[in-house]
């Protein structure tokens, strides 16, 4: 049934689209908490503020509409992750209200201690909601979630395996973010802030790497089975052009070419994605249910693809206009600068 | 108990910003237009103000939205499991118009002060539409529920879905209407009732009489349709769910000439303290005194939703309310018919004053009404609650959470919008700064204004 395979992929389309771009948020939130005193940190915390702030809602409903997404095209298996992953998945759901409110509130607020109290709060959340969401990821990843929903609420996503995933997310994020933020502060034409961004981005990228490989070694170790598949032609060739792609992308930031940076860290991030789906293929959860065993009726899995096509149609152009106008900068700078 | 618990409480929250991200950005636009049209400074600074508070409710509003994605999940695993292909299908169409309202909000907020005014308002166009056909995807979702339809079972697993009978189930054409008007009430009401108490103290300038007249004038026309669209429903209910009708009204038995009771509880078998009108509910329902009416007794106990009193109540405060609306718009419509300007009158400011918190307390009943008047079922005949919920321990720990945050959610949200009022009073300037997806404040708001 091609209508299975065709509804898998758009779903991980969407959590790719989500990875990419409100991902890369929580990395910035990442950088944000680590960008010192409330002086020093000044003009970071200023440049995330101006990159993240007018695409943040419309990153975020990437993440609604991938939990939609799996909830209508693999009933069954979102119902068995949220009952086995119900602590992770709790906490990310409370992480999101914290980031989120964080972030809503800091801007109205005028009191430096209150901004500190609010950014802090964004920050740490920041921090905290992709490593749950990679454990989560982990635990379906080495098969931890049976069909029953009746996995162990704590041992099933706190494996070794599950934590190097959860940290990986975190980092791979404040790669993501860092790699953006260098190629904002080179469109402002500003330089600190480049080699600022770039230097993070050349740890957290070498860190990623590091992470994924012990991530895999783990795995060899302790799921051999899951190892197995990735160790597959498709997801190693895959896994082999991420490497590439975050190794182009250190490059370009080492040697401050800001150009097509940002298309390639995010290139790499999804190709690191997308290696995990073809790994999985054709298990939904693996040990649990293939992805067929938990499809909803094809008529369910057409309205999702036509359902999609909408949101390319209608809602594609004018994210096309947010994201162009968020980049020229049309968005993000004070007024001053525009009169 | 407690994922009904920790459902009811976050969909209660949310649901306020749901209404206020639904009609606000109409609300806003009408300001918007008439400053266009009539190039009026005041609505225009109105339409301004009003924006950037939608700003933050709508950015509040995504964060509970989305808890309340996850809840569906967490706490009632039975029902998304068999039927997430179904009761998916609305809540992904709602995706496309949440995506496209939250890209316009943000092109419109920015576009202040970069567009010109007639091409800036229609970037608030997208906005006021896709959040009402949101609104329609996802009642869509709760009227499945209601009156399931568009699915086969077999062996307990959904086998054929027909979406468009999903979407357009039968009690989507009543509960849909409902809550739309529902939610321009609330945000009309709402946001007159801050301007209401703004004349009270005597700020009796245009800039408060046209900030209560807009949204008011706006909530007063939704008031008639709201209550015909009710009593529409009020029989869809009693002809779709008897049961629901028989808590909502105290029918104990099936049969003619059934009293109407106004307010009241129930107690050991018996309605005390109510008002008793002889024939009216049969006349109400079937415009006959020999109407007949199904009561709770044509099924076991374990059929019939608990808490009957609550139920009857609520939907009496309901319609208490909406009447009570219906007056405060009828006072003023008159008053602009005789003299072409609103009651003088301080009890006719004084209802304006608490309009806003009427429609809500109002709209909250009415979901206590269509909620609690479902069970003991989630999908109505189809799956019980109890089937649906989730086994987890440590739901009192997530409830728990969740109310202290929301707490200070809800208690930070007001700050906020105060402080606004208060940074709105000491300078007339609009600084569109401080929202969440406005210009960062690279400055502190002095030094900007001493340089502009």
């Amino acid at each position: 049934m091609i209508a299975v395979d065709v509804a898998a992929a758009l779903l991980w389309v969407t959590l790719t689209a989500y990875a990419i771009t409100g991902g890369a948020d929580f990395g910035g939130g990442v950088w944000d908490l680590l960008a010192g005193g409330a002086k020093r940190g000044e003009p970071v915390r200023r440049l995330i503020d101006e990159s993240i702030t007018p695409v943040w809602e419309a990153n975020h409903v990437w993440l609604i509409i991938t939990l939609v997404l799996f909830w209508t095209e693999f009933p069954p298996a979102f119902a068995a992750v949220t009952s086995t992953l119900f602590v992770p998945l709790s906490l990310v759901a409370l992480g999101v209200v914290f980031r989120g409110a964080g972030f809503a509130y800091r801007k109205p607020l005028r009191r430096l201690f209150l901004q500190q109290l609010t950014g802090a709060t964004f920050a740490l959340s920041s921090l905290v909601t992709p490593f749950f969401m990679g454990a989560a990821a982990g635990a379906i990843v080495t098969g931890r979630v049976p069909a029953d929903g009746q996995g162990n609420r704590v041992t099933s996503w706190t494996t070794p395996t599950c934590l190097l995933i959860g940290a990986l997310s975190v980092v791979a994020f404040a790669f993501l973010a860092a790699v953006y933020l260098a190629a904002d502060a080179r469109r402002r034409g500003d330089g600190p802030l480049v080699r600022y961004f770039a230097l993070r981005g050349l740890v957290t990228g070498a860190l990623t790497g590091g992470l994924g490989a012990a991530a895999l070694t783990e795995l060899h170790a302790h799921a051999s089975l899951t190892f197995h598949h990735f160790a597959g032609g498709g997801p190693l060739a895959l896994l082999v052009v991420s490497g590439v792609l975050g190794l182009s992308a250190l490059t370009l930031l080492a040697v401050r070419a800001g150009r097509g940076v940002r298309v390639i860290g995010a290139a790499a991030f999804a190709t690191m994605l997308w290696a995990w789906a073809v790994a999985q293929y054709p298990r939904m959860l693996p040990g649990a249910f293939s992805l067929h065993a938990a499809a909803a009726p094809t008529a369910s899995l057409v309205t999702e693809m036509v359902v999609f096509g909408a949101i390319v149609v209608l809602a594609g152009p004018s994210l096309i206009l947010l994201y162009s106008l968020a980049q020229r900068g049309l968005l993000g700078e004070s007024g001053e600068a525009q009169r | 108990m407690q994922a009904r618990s920790q459902m009811g409480f976050t969909l209660a929250f949310h649901i306020v910003l749901a209404c206020l991200g639904v009609a606000f950005p109409a609300v806003v636009l009408v300001a918007n237009y008439l400053g266009l049209r009539r190039r009026d400074e005041t609505a225009l600074l109105l339409a301004r103000r009003w924006s950037q508070v939608m700003a933050v409710l709508v950015a509040v509003g995504a964060i509970t939205g989305t808890v309340l994605s996850f809840e569906m999940g967490l706490l009632w695993p039975g029902l998304m499991g068999r039927f997430g292909g179904a009761i998916g299908i609305p809540f992904s169409i709602e995706g496309i118009f949440f995506l496209l309202e939250a890209v316009f909000v943000s092109i419109y907020l920015y576009g202040w002060d970069r567009l010109s005014g007639w091409p800036h308002f229609c970037t608030g166009v997208p906005v006021a539409v896709a959040g009402s056909l949101g609104a329609w995807s996802v009642v869509a979702a709760n009227s499945w529920m209601n009156q399931p339809a568009g699915f086969q079972l077999s062996h307990g697993r959904l086998t054929h879905v027909d979406p468009v009978a999903v979407f357009f189930n039968p009690a989507t054409y009543y509960e849909v209407p409902h809550m739309i008007l529902a939610a321009y009430m609330v945000t009309g009401f709402l946001v007159a009732s801050v301007y209401a108490v703004g004349l009270l103290r005597g700020r009796r300038d245009r800039y408060h009489r046209l900030g209560f007249l807009v949204p008011f004038t706006i909530a007063g026309v939704c008031t008639p349709l709201q209550i015909f669209v009710g009593d529409t429903a009020a029989r869809a209910v009693e002809h779709q769910q008897p049961l629901k009708f028989a808590a909502m009204e105290y029918v104990v038995r099936t049969h003619r000439h059934v009293s109407e009771y106004l307010g009241g509880v129930f107690v050991n078998g018996h309605v005390t303290g109510a008002l008793k009108v002889p024939d009216l509910d049969s006349l109400l329902v079937g415009f006959s005194p020999n109407t007949k009416v199904v009561g709770w007794d044509s099924v076991p106990a374990a059929g019939r939703a608990p808490f009957v009193s609550f139920i009857h109540l609520s939907f009496d405060l309901m319609v208490l309310i909406g009447f009570g609306l219906l007056v405060l718009g009828a006072w003023s419509a008159v008053s602009w018919w005789r003299r072409r300007d609103l009651p003088g009158s301080r009890l006719f400011l004084w209802g304006g004053a608490l309009s806003g918190l009427a429609a809500v307390v109002a709209m909250e009943c009415g979901w206590v009404v269509t909620e609690v008047g479902r069970q003991p079922w989630i999908v109505y005949k189809v799956m019980l609650t109890s089937q649906a919920a989730t086994t987890t321990s440590g739901l009192t720990g997530t409830l728990t959470a969740i109310i202290a945050l929301y707490a200070v959610l809800g208690i930070a949200t007001v700050a906020i919008l105060l402080a606004f009022r208060r940074r709105w009073r000491q300078t007339a300037a609009v600084d569109n700064r401080d929202v969440p997806y406005g210009p960062s404040a690279g400055e502190p708001a002095d030094r900007v204004g001493q340089r502009s």
